[in-house]
């Protein structure tokens, strides 16, 4: 019988906060820290996606290195020494999250509060918000036109939440560009490349082609993108509906592991239920079949256990 | 296959082979997380074949459409089978050691050669030999399947066509190697591990040829055990024309609708005795029936596992309360064999799995703790320290093999059996779309953006030649019966190949069309291959079937 391949795996010994830490070769510098328990911010960090060293919230000082170093990306080394809390990182992610803090809403992105107490950012400190723009004017800035705000208030990417479909909304006043929709639509995953980035500098923003709504984009729904999004620039529309309305309650909410009812590839659902009605559909990221990706029926599919016609919970 | 009915190679197999022949599936859009795994392959630099009548959104991720004429799967087989021999590409040591019958079946493909096989299935003889070359080439070889090669009146020979390329090359058996039918449905693996089949009792085995398996289940059971196989589906239906089955209990399905020629499908449920469905849905069967049994859905509202196309048993979990008065499956059949005076034991799942596991060999190590714990487990695992398989049949391998050696069977290309004429010119064959489900039972449930709704798909080609405009609604016969349906000009399609869903039966039955010659073997119906033509229609019809196709939602 031939047997399954083998990967032998070599390992490396790295110097974390004065302390040695072997890992398997070709993790990466987040591993070990991870591997440690240490806490490192990342934003656009996701485990099933190629690093693409956007958000850089994630950075540490490595020995030699003249600059700071993306820890999602940067692979771990034999002997490399790496400080994961000097004045230098302490500085540079204060700096990020508060250029973040000030220019979006990270008001349903996690961890944030907390990070912004520990590294003591004070978005606050740039100004109040300048006005939204105007629904599609952000869509429609032209790389070298963009004008330098009044120095009173703090640049932003406000603007009206984008509502074209049934299945979830695109709030991009949210958005961080940490691009991780974009991979998971190109080629990390769905490899439909409906999304990706427009734009220069401050008005750089994700599009659709020419700024389609989603309906006449490529889109195909398979909310891959929501999955993988940090900050709720994308989500559910029954989420985005639940808390417009006050209703959405996390602590009332369960998870449950099931299967999805339809095809044969056996894709593992997690179905966020509360009130008895299922109100987003995910899927666990180390999960063989599923890598946390579904498709439009295992996303959005499920809505035929719950059409219940008035009254058939009596019995009727 | 070689007597296991699964699929013989894991998905993540797929992301390490070298050519994968994706063959009568258009796996992007029905399988479409599988086709993650394909594309994890392609874009680590594996060659992606795509056998298909239409120029699927499958087939535009391909190196090589083959787009063969509907029906002649068995004609590109055996023509690659032969061009393979000829150049000395079959391997010869792995065919003596371990499979049977080569000689016969070497002599049955001889006159196919590369021109006979392009004249035959409409494959450029390049193309073919191309495939051929890559696919015998290659270190690792993976083809799978969908109802391409199995909605045919011949779909058991179409399955050993594949099977004998696979023999011929010594792609089966090893990691990365292998054959693979996707599943249509969440628990069509399960259902056949369960013994929800003719012929087989749970853990596939045979109900007629294993005595001690049968007698096993009968000590188990306190029951005697006919050894003698069951009918399918389809021998069902004949046995309701002979008058001979009075009496029928339907569970999850809906044959009023997903049968071939509905029409007669309907007359036979109607003339039943007593017909009893047990289903989450008033589905159109359910209508006739004289019982209604309302369940859970099984996959929310209730505990069990389903197996899926790598032969991975999971665990479906309850998340939902269901509706007042559905209730769990297994309290269903639990409660009426009390009636019948029979106790099956505490209507609870995982009792049942036990049951089973100490029942069916390849499926004793799989406890509910490991299924949770490992992420489901793949058979065959016998015992709790198994890990399960990732691939079937390393004994092929084995030098001597263990176990019989895998029968190479010769077929012979068969048409379809609903002949084109100068009356019904055009093939019609049909499939699903991304976002859509056989019936439309379940995903008529939910907004889609991508829905639209039933047309008639035609070649710009036929379309231009029969001066038929984008959404025009036209009338579409076969031998069987006529629907209306708008017509959508679509540029995947040749001329003379026109493409359907089942999705929208309330709008368009588009089962009066299809054929019901069933493969003897299987007993699958033809749903890929009818006879058509179309017919444009006179301005009052038109009016008149406008009026009433609009009258009828989207569902």
């Amino acid at each position: 019988m031939s047997a399954v391949p083998v990967t032998i795996r070599r390992t490396v010994e790295l110097q974390i906060d004065g302390d040695a830490v072997r890992v398997p070769e070709g993790s990466t510098i987040l591993d070990a820290c991870k591997a440690r328990g240490l806490d490192i911010p990342t934003l656009c960090y996701g485990e099933t996606l190629t690093p693409v060293n956007a958000c850089r919230v994630c950075m540490v000082e490595v020995e030699g290195s003249r600059v700071l170093v993306p820890s999602c990306a940067r692979k771990a080394e034999d002997g490399m020494v790496v400080r994961t809390r000097s004045d230098r990182v302490d500085h540079s992610r204060k700096m990020v999250l508060e250029f973040l803090g000030s220019s979006v809403d990270l008001s349903t992105t996690q961890h944030v509060d907390r990070w912004n107490r520990e590294y003591g950012a004070a978005p606050e400190r740039y100004g109040p918000p300048a006005p939204p723009a105007p629904e599609g004017a952000r869509d429609r800035a032209q790389a070298g036109r963009h004008h330098a705000g009044d120095g009173q208030t703090a640049a932003t990417v406000a603007q009206p939440v984008k509502i074209d479909n049934e299945n979830y909304v695109r709030d991009y006043a949210k958005c961080i560009l940490c691009y991780k929709c974009v991979e998971g639509c190109g080629t990390d995953w769905q490899n439909t490349f409906a999304i990706a980035v427009a734009g220069r500098g401050f008005d750089a923003r994700i599009a659709t082609e020419f700024d389609a709504p989603l309906p006449d984009s490529a889109c195909v729904y398979c909310g891959n993108c929501i999955a993988v999004c940090p900050t709720g620039a994308l989500m559910f529309k029954s989420e985005y509906d639940l808390r417009q309305a006050g209703g959405w309650d996390e602590s009332a909410q369960t998870v449950t592991e099931t299967i999805c009812s339809y095809c044969g590839v056996g894709c593992s659902l997690e179905l966020h239920v509360q009130d008895n009605t299922i109100v987003k559909v995910t899927s666990p990221l180390d999960h063989g079949v599923t890598h946390g990706n579904l498709c439009v029926k295992g996303r959005f599919g499920f809505q035929y256990v719950q059409n219940r016609a008035p009254g058939a919970d009596d019995g009727a | 296959m070689f007597g296991a009915g699964g699929g013989t190679s894991s998905y993540q197999e797929v992301e390490e082979t070298d050519v994968i022949f994706l063959w009568g599936s258009n796996a992007r859009e029905t399988h479409p997380i599988f086709f993650h795994h394909v594309l994890k392959a392609v874009h680590a630099g594996a060659r992606l074949f795509s056998v298909d009548p239409r120029r699927t959104t499958s087939a535009q991720w391909a190196d090589a459409w083959l787009g063969i004429d509907v029906g002649t799967d068995v004609a590109l087989s055996n023509t690659m089978a032969r061009e393979i021999l000829h150049a000395g590409l079959h391997n010869r040591e792995f065919i003596e050691r371990a499979t049977t019958g080569f000689d016969e079946y070497a002599a049955s493909v001889e006159p196919w050669t590369l021109e006979r096989g392009q004249e035959e299935t409409g494959v450029p003889a390049e193309i073919i030999r191309d495939a051929a070359h890559a696919y015998a080439r290659a270190d690792r070889a993976i083809i799978c399947w969908t109802l391409g090669i199995t909605e045919h009146h011949n779909a058991v020979d179409n399955v050993f066509a594949l099977i004998n390329l696979a023999l011929l090359t010594g792609h089966v058996g090893r990691y990365g190697s292998g054959l693979n039918p996707l599943r249509g449905q969440n628990n069509v693996q399960g259902g056949g591990d369960m013994g929800a089949i003719p012929n087989k009792l749970p853990g596939f085995q045979d109900v007629e040829r294993d005595d001690e398996a049968r007698a096993k289940f009968e000590a188990a059971w306190g029951v005697t055990i006919e050894p003698r196989y069951g009918w399918h589906l389809t021998q069902m239906f004949e046995a309701m024309e002979r008058r001979e089955l009075r009496t029928l209990y339907v569970v999850g399905e809906n044959p009023a609708q997903s049968e071939a020629d509905t029409a007669h499908a309907v007359e036979l449920l109607e003339g039943l005795d007593h017909l009893v469905v047990q289903d989450i849905f008033m589905t159109r069967t359910a209508e006739l029936a004289d019982v209604v049994l309302p369940a859970s859905a099984s996959w929310c509202e209730a505990e069990g596992t389903v197996t899926n196309s790598e032969r991975r048993v999971q665990r479906v979990r309850k998340a939902l309360e269901p509706p007042g008065g559905a209730r769990d499956d297994i309290e269903i059949v639990c409660d009426i064999a009390a009636r019948m005076g029979h106790d099956l034991g505490p209507p609870d799942a995982e009792s049942v799995w036990n049951e089973l596991r100490s029942l069916s060999p390849m499926h004793a190590g799989m406890t509910y703790p490991r299924l949770d714990e490992l992420g489901g487990i793949q058979w065959p695992c016998y015992d709790e320290q198994h890990p399960g398989e990732l691939f079937l049949h390393g004994r092929l391998w084995e030098s001597p093999i263990s176990g019989p050696p895998a029968p190479f069977n010769v077929v012979e290309h068969a048409p379809p059996v609903d002949k084109l004429s100068d009356e019904f010119p055009i093939r019609l064959t049909t499939g699903r779309r991304l976002d859509s489900y056989n019936t439309g039972v379940q995903s008529g449930g939910y907004a889609s953006p991508l829905r639209r709704r039933e047309s008639l798909n035609l070649s710009p080609e036929d379309c231009e030649r029969l001066g038929l405009d984008e959404g025009e609604l036209v009338k579409v016969s076969s031998r069987r019966g006529s629907v209306y349906a708008p017509v959508r000009i679509d540029e995947t399609l040749r001329p003379g190949l026109a493409f359907m869903t089942f999705h929208f039966p309330e709008e368009v039955e588009t089962n009066v069309l299809t054929i019901d010659a069933t493969d003897p073997k299987s007993g699958t119906a033809e749903f890929k291959a009818s006879a058509i033509r179309v017919d444009r229609l006179s301005d009052a019809e038109r009016t008149g079937q406008a009026a009433s196709q609009i009258a009828v939602p989207a569902k």
